[in-house]
């Protein structure tokens, strides 16, 4: 190689800094710096009407079990919090299998279509996932809420004569989580189906193994990293939704989300907010760190 | 027949699709069909009109609000796009450097932190710095988000671009400006409009982090909408949601159409040596 080529090439540190500063300006000074923030203020004591008072506290994590008396000030268990998160931990686990387990079928339906099939339908399932997030929420609600045209059809079906009370429950959470992000698990899982070889099927089936069977022990392992993805995808923002338990839910079925919300608008408990906030955060980063170990697993025991 | 072609098809799973697809485009073609209702009852259909749009067209709230929405997307889509574009030039150009997957990780961050981890966040750092919340603390707290929205699609097409052009432009004597201006940009050009596209219509979409940022005054339409929401439904609600429905699905297939159109580099050579002759 001549020496002008290597020139040509090479961007020199000068403006690597130059190009890459903008970005970095925008996202350590706005995010990063504010997460920092965040971690800083759930150590600190909270001030009576929002905001912080600049002393060391572990209150805000006292809080997380822990209740004071208002009266004698004595210290007593309350597990209403923990209970919030371990409700939030639960949907957004069931939610991501519900995914699964509708994506991996809709995958492998999709991946054996005829290629301009496919991309149709892939086309499908993504105009969704870039539609408002909340316009979408809404029209679920509008669809079950007890005067809506789903009760309103089952009960000119005759299927049922009280409308079904789907609105402001657990259930509809579960929907809603469900429904916004479907889209997520799909994709990723048939990115991995699409690669896969169907003659290993076949071979299977040489083998004297069922069609489930072969499904079970041969193509779910082979698509196990795509799965792991999806579950990535829908399991980060099912545990931090916000939208839907809070219009879904109606505000009575509480998650993660909704309770940080709550604590920098009624409750004015900022270093209470900043602090649940680390939990989900750390939750998130374990989820992550689980899923990549598994996903790392799946592939040594495939080879 | 229980040949090898019958093992290959599960049956059951074209029904789960089909269902899986009726129950993702059920709600939202519902709230579509029924903006379209004559009368005020929103759950038994009347007849076809056009009313509620023209309700919801000509509701002030909603007009300034979509102004605001306008004025945020725009600022924050287009410096998001100019800083991907930069980003993307040093790390998908050169040699790799020391801190490169630190900071491939830094602008993907915003994918990661819950949405409203991040509002809170930004809500804190705002008001520890003393800025006063509005449409500018809106458009700070989107470019931050949009940025990677903008990148992906951008380093992508920049990294499918042989360095090839770049020696030989530079063997025309081209300055790195030039090189940039006159033959990468045009090439980046779908990748470009794609990551813009992306990062104005998950702008627009923003309703977490702008609830909490937008402090009072400074409404968009997320906001307008939620805001109706809580009070009860109108028709007049279903008809803006089937607006922002039209503009997110035309954004993305606009986007998914340019993505495609990937002009292919040799074409343009092929096209450029033409013009020359």
């Amino acid at each position: 190689m001549t020496r002008k080529h290597k020139l040509s090439l090479h961007v020199d540190v000068v403006k690597r800094v130059a190009l890459l500063a903008p970005a970095t300006f925008f996202i350590a000074l706005f995010l990063f710096l504010p997460l920092s923030l965040v971690v800083t203020y759930s150590f600190l004591e909270k001030a009576q009407f929002g905001g912080v008072i600049w002393e060391f506290s572990l209150a805000a994590y006292e809080q997380l079990a822990f209740e004071h008396d208002i009266f004698t000030g004595e210290l007593s268990v309350n597990l209403a919090y923990a209970g919030i998160i371990l409700r939030s931990l639960l949907h957004a686990i069931s939610a991501t299998v519900l995914c699964a387990l509708v994506g991996v079928p809709m995958a492998y339906y999709i991946a054996t279509l005829s290629p301009r099939h496919q991309s149709m339908m892939l086309l499908l399932i993504t105009v969704p996932y870039w539609v408002n997030l909340l316009v979408r929420t809404v029209s679920m609600l509008f669809i079950i809420r007890n005067e809506g045209p789903l009760n309103t059809f089952l009960i000119w079906l005759g299927l049922i004569s009280e409308p079904l009370h789907i609105a402001y429950t657990n259930t509809a959470i579960q929907i809603g989580l469900v429904y916004s992000y479907l889209p997520f698990m799909v994709l990723p899982i048939y990115a991995a189906v699409e690669r896969f070889d169907f003659r290993l099927l076949e071979a299977a089936h040489d083998l004297y193994a069922g069609r489930w069977t072969a499904l079970v022990t041969v193509l779910i392992p082979a698509i196990a990293p795509g799965i792991v993805a999806g579950a990535i995808l829908v399991f980060i923002p099912c545990i931090g939704a916000y939208i839907a338990p809070d219009l879904l839910g109606g505000g009575k079925e509480l998650m993660i989300g909704n309770t940080i919300a709550l604590q920098f608008q009624s409750s004015r408990n900022w270093p209470f907010g900043a602090s649940l906030s680390v939990i989900l955060m750390s939750i998130v980063l374990i989820a992550l760190f689980l899923l990549a170990r598994m996903a790392r697993h799946g592939k040594g025991h495939k080879s | 027949m229980t040949g090898h072609s019958s093992i290959r098809h599960y049956p059951g799973f074209a029904l789960l699709s089909w269902l899986a697809l009726v129950f993702i485009y059920g709600p939202i073609l519902a709230v579509a069909a029924y903006s379209f209702n004559s009368t005020r009852s929103i759950t038994v259909w009347e007849g076809f009109s056009l009313d509620w749009y023209a309700k919801a067209l000509s509701n002030p709230q909603l007009q300034s609000a979509a102004i605001n929405s306008l004025i945020v997307a725009v600022s924050a889509s287009v410096t998001a796009t100019i800083c991907a574009i930069a980003a993307a030039l040093a790390m998908a150009r050169g040699e790799n450097f020391a801190g490169k997957r630190v900071l491939f990780s830094l602008i993907n961050l915003p994918l990661i932190v819950p949405e409203i981890v991040a509002a809170i966040g930004s809500l804190l750092f705002f008001v520890t710095i003393g800025l006063s919340l509005g449409i500018g603390s809106i458009v700070l707290a989107h470019i931050v988000f949009c940025i990677p929205f903008a990148y992906l699609p951008i380093a992508a097409r920049l990294r499918g671009i042989e360095t090839a052009y770049d020696e030989a432009a530079a063997d025309l004597h081209a300055n790195r400006w030039e090189t940039f201006r006159y033959v990468l940009l045009p090439l980046m050009k779908p990748g470009v409009i794609s990551g813009f596209m992306l990062a104005f219509i998950v702008s627009i979409d923003d309703f977490i982090i702008t609830n909490f940022v937008a402090g009072p005054g400074a409404t968009t339409l997320p906001l307008a909408i939620y805001g109706m929401v809580r009070v009860g439904f109108t028709p007049e609600i279903n008809a803006i949601a089937t607006m922002m429905l039209a503009l997110s699905i035309v954004f993305v297939v606009g986007s998914t159409l340019f993505g495609r159109a990937a002009v292919n580099p040799g074409k343009v050579v092929k096209k450029l040596k033409e013009e020359v002759k």
